[in-house]
């Protein structure tokens, strides 16, 4: 017996994962109330799902809805689950899933944005360089000495990335990067 | 329930409490108090329309209010001071929030000045209930307590029903304020889907008119949904002619005596209950949620059937096992077009069941349920057995701790009526029993209530026993004393090489002397012989009861699907020898639990 025990996991049955996970955005408009961030935030992290990027801010003050938009990687089972566990909470009004929405329209993804402050320090050559592919990454200068620049930058995901990646070696000092906003592509709303 | 008078009259946050509890139909609080609920219990006093029931520990409140709830039908109401008094609601709160029982726990709060620098009796109340209930409030605002007082009971009451909490800050309870009757506007980001998809209650009537081997599985939902739903679903097992079976938690739905009934299924369901829902060709799940006490190895589980599911909850569906027809509403409701849509199209062909019943007669046969009886020594079985037949004639309610005894109740008591089985199923909590049975005889004065506890569970809720004798709540605690924590030992036989860490109570109190410390009277009975006119003392008693009855200490509780196996692979009474319980579950399974 001894020798076949295994150490005993905490874990009930643990099935397979078959499926491929996927990242998809979601958008979640919320009674703007305290603590409804938490909430949505708790599930997450309570029921073990990812969080890749977060955005929320109030979108309608009169009718205090704020909205949400989550980059979640799962695979489409847990993708649905996520849904609908959002759809439970109180002050959820309604949860769509941007990326599948996509899709139904024949899009490969949602229109998604970010927008980042990259804070950039030198002088001479590197100091040159960063503005010249700042320009060319149609970044806008914000603030500025003669030792630094602080660049504005917005656009997809994968290009602030990239223009992150640029300004590494000129000298990059810090990055506040506000997350993905979303909304999907033509006339109707979520 | 709108009382003119009370349009916007001004009064206290404490006065309001009283009155928002008046005006939602509240008869009995189950608390404790402390600093921060004292304006509130001062309201308490001066009125006598609610009667406040005194615990022991916060703990039992919950629990108190729990069994109230399922026993009844509507709220439990519990009411706690802030900090410790808070997080001892934590555990009725995830119990309640598991197995769907509508519960109200409101709780004091220190000042809203004082939120956040960590004030005597302080905790972030909202913050620590936010996963384990359906919604919760901090209340800052005394114009805004009675209105977030009726949306609290109606978050607990309706769609999946489940505990809520009101965090009242003592200031606010003190603050002046105008108080707004109940009214219905629900705000409109909760809305619950009651009523099911026709097209697919037609889609389901269809796939069932079809089936050879059909099952149907039901579960608390079907409790929960309320009396007609029950009826409804006794109107369709009458009319199809289908097998049932039900979760734990759903026991009483269909009567125990009706022909149909297979027995619980799950973990420690009856064979032919898992057998049929392993072979069924259409199987019917209402208001059950496929949990994985129910479903063994997923992906062993029930093969070669297609699935209707019908929950309120739409997170429940696609859950766990996909389903062919989903169907989102209220049972009772779903139920009601189902029964209708059956009588008006489907041609009831009951003989084309025949084979289907003869197997399962084949696998009834097998007498799953069987032990072996012994002269000496009380069987745990055969007290259950007793202590229905000497029962089942009255006004009787069951509860249970969670352990061997808790599945043996399950298996050897018959349920005739829903609401008359409350017991933990989600969380498996031990020590519910006591207090919710306190809950149902506050409840119920007249009914014989009985907790079928295990000696190591009642020790965990013990001091309600003195609440019991306090508010003359004549529980009868049937201990199926065994000296272990049976359950924990027989997964030490089986997944742990029969190495018994701390699972054997060395220290047992003398139950008799206990119950005669709290008021209450003791029994002990060690014969079989000597049990029914036991158990008949202990019904005629008009007081709170322990009754010692000392089993069989080495029994084990089966059958059984051990973990990692599915429902075609269950061990069996006879088949479980000594050898066979230590090799019954492979190193694979011994990861699980």
């Amino acid at each position: 017996m001894n020798a076949q025990l295994q150490p005993t996991g905490s874990a009930y049955f643990i099935a397979k994962e078959t499926e491929k996970p996927e990242n998809h955005t979601l958008s979640v408009l919320v009674d703007n109330e305290p603590g409804v961030l938490a909430r949505v935030i708790g599930l997450f992290s309570g029921r073990g799902y990812n969080i890749e990027s977060l955005t929320v801010s109030e979108t309608e003050h009169e009718k205090h809805l704020s909205r949400i938009t989550i980059v979640t990687r799962g695979t489409p089972h847990v993708l649905e689950q996520i849904k609908h566990q959002l759809e439970r909470i109180v002050p959820v009004h309604r949860v769509v899933d941007l990326t599948v929405r996509s899709h139904e329209s024949g899009q490969e993804r949602p229109l998604e944005r970010e927008l980042a402050l990259v804070k950039v320090a030198g002088t001479g050559e590197a100091r040159v360089e960063a503005l010249r592919l700042a320009d060319a990454f149609r970044a806008s200068v914000i603030d500025a000495n003669t030792e630094h620049f602080i660049f504005e930058i917005t656009g997809k995901g994968s290009k602030i990335d990239q223009f992150i990646a640029i300004m590494k070696p000129l000298g990059l000092v810090e990055i506040c990067r506000t997350g993905v906003a979303a909304l999907n592509r033509g006339p109707q709303a979520m | 329930m709108s009382n003119g008078q009370n349009e916007r009259r001004e009064m206290t946050g404490a006065e309001m409490v009283v009155q928002a509890l008046k005006d939602n139909g509240v008869k009995h609080v189950f608390g404790y108090p402390g600093g921060a609920v004292l304006p509130i219990y001062d309201e308490i006093f001066q009125q006598d329309d609610v009667e406040h029931i005194l615990v022991r520990h916060e703990q039992g409140a919950g629990h108190a209010a729990e069994g109230y709830a399922r026993s009844t039908g509507k709220a439990g109401v519990m009411l706690v001071t802030s900090g410790p008094g808070a997080t001892n609601a934590v555990t009725p709160l995830q119990d309640a929030l598991m197995d769907s029982i509508p519960l109200v726990c409101l709780t004091g709060q220190v000042p809203t000045s004082l939120i956040g620098s960590d004030a005597f009796q302080e905790c972030d109340t909202v913050g620590i209930t936010r996963p384990c209930t359906k919604h919760n409030w901090l209340v800052k605002d005394v114009n805004e307590l009675a209105a977030t007082i009726h949306e609290a009971f109606h978050v607990a009451t309706t769609g999946r029903p489940g505990p809520v909490v009101v965090d009242i800050p003592k200031d606010v309870q003190f603050a002046r304020g105008f108080y707004v009757p109940p009214q219905i506007a629900p705000r409109t980001s909760y809305q619950p889907k009651v009523q099911g998809d026709l097209e697919k209650i037609k889609a389901a009537v269809e796939l069932m008119a079809g089936a050879k081997k059909p099952i149907i599985y039901s579960g608390g939902g079907v409790i929960n949904s309320g009396p007609e739903a029950s009826h409804l679903l006794r109107e369709l097992v009458d009319l199809t002619g289908f097998p049932i079976t039900s979760t734990l938690m759903g026991l009483g739905a269909y009567p125990a005596s009706g022909k149909n009934w297979m027995g619980m299924l799950g973990m420690h369901g009856t064979y032919e209950a898992n057998m049929a829902m392993h072979d069924c060709d259409v199987m019917i799940c209402i208001g059950a949620r496929f949990d994985d006490r129910i479903t063994g190895r997923l992906t062993a589980f029930s093969p070669n059937s297609k699935k209707i599911h019908i929950d309120i909850d739409p997170s429940s569906i696609n859950k766990n096992v996909h389903t062919e027809v989903p169907i989102i509403g209220d049972v009772g409701r779903v139920l009601e077009d189902m029964v209708r849509l059956w009588r008006a199209s489907a041609k009831a062909d009951k003989k084309a069941l025949y084979p289907w019943w003869e197997q399962i007669a084949k696998w009834r046969a097998r007498d799953s349920l069987a032990y072996k009886m012994n002269n000496d020594v009380i069987m745990p079985q055969y007290a259950i057995e007793r202590l229905y037949e000497l029962t089942k004639g009255m006004d009787t309610y069951i509860t249970t701790e969670v352990g061997q005894h808790q599945m043996w109740a399950a298996q050897h008591y018959h349920f005739e009526k829903p609401n008359r089985w409350m017991t933990s199923g989600g969380l498996g909590t031990m020590g519910y029993g006591l207090p919710a049975a306190l809950g149902v005889q506050i409840a119920h004065p007249d009914a014989l209530v009985i907790d079928i506890a295990g000696d190591a569970s009642v020790q965990m809720t013990m001091q309600e026993m003195s609440a019991a004798v306090q508010h003359d709540a004549p529980i009868k605690i049937f201990i199926l004393n065994n000296q272990y924590m049976g359950m924990v030992r027989q997964w030490q036989q089986l997944l742990h090489g029969n190495r018994l860490s701390h699972s054997y109570t060395e220290a047992m109190p003398d139950f008799v002397k206990l119950a005669e410390a709290y008021g209450g009277h003791g029994i002990r009975c060690e014969k079989p012989d000597e049990l029914d006119d036991a158990i008949k003392e202990m019904i005629s008693v008009r007081k709170p009861v322990l009754f010692d009855c000392r089993v069989a200490t080495l029994a084990n509780c089966f059958p059984m699907i051990p973990s990692g196996k599915a429902h075609n692979e269950m061990l069996l009474p006879d088949e479980a020898t000594d050898e066979a319980v230590a090799n019954a579950i492979d190193a694979k399974g011994r990861e699980l639990v």
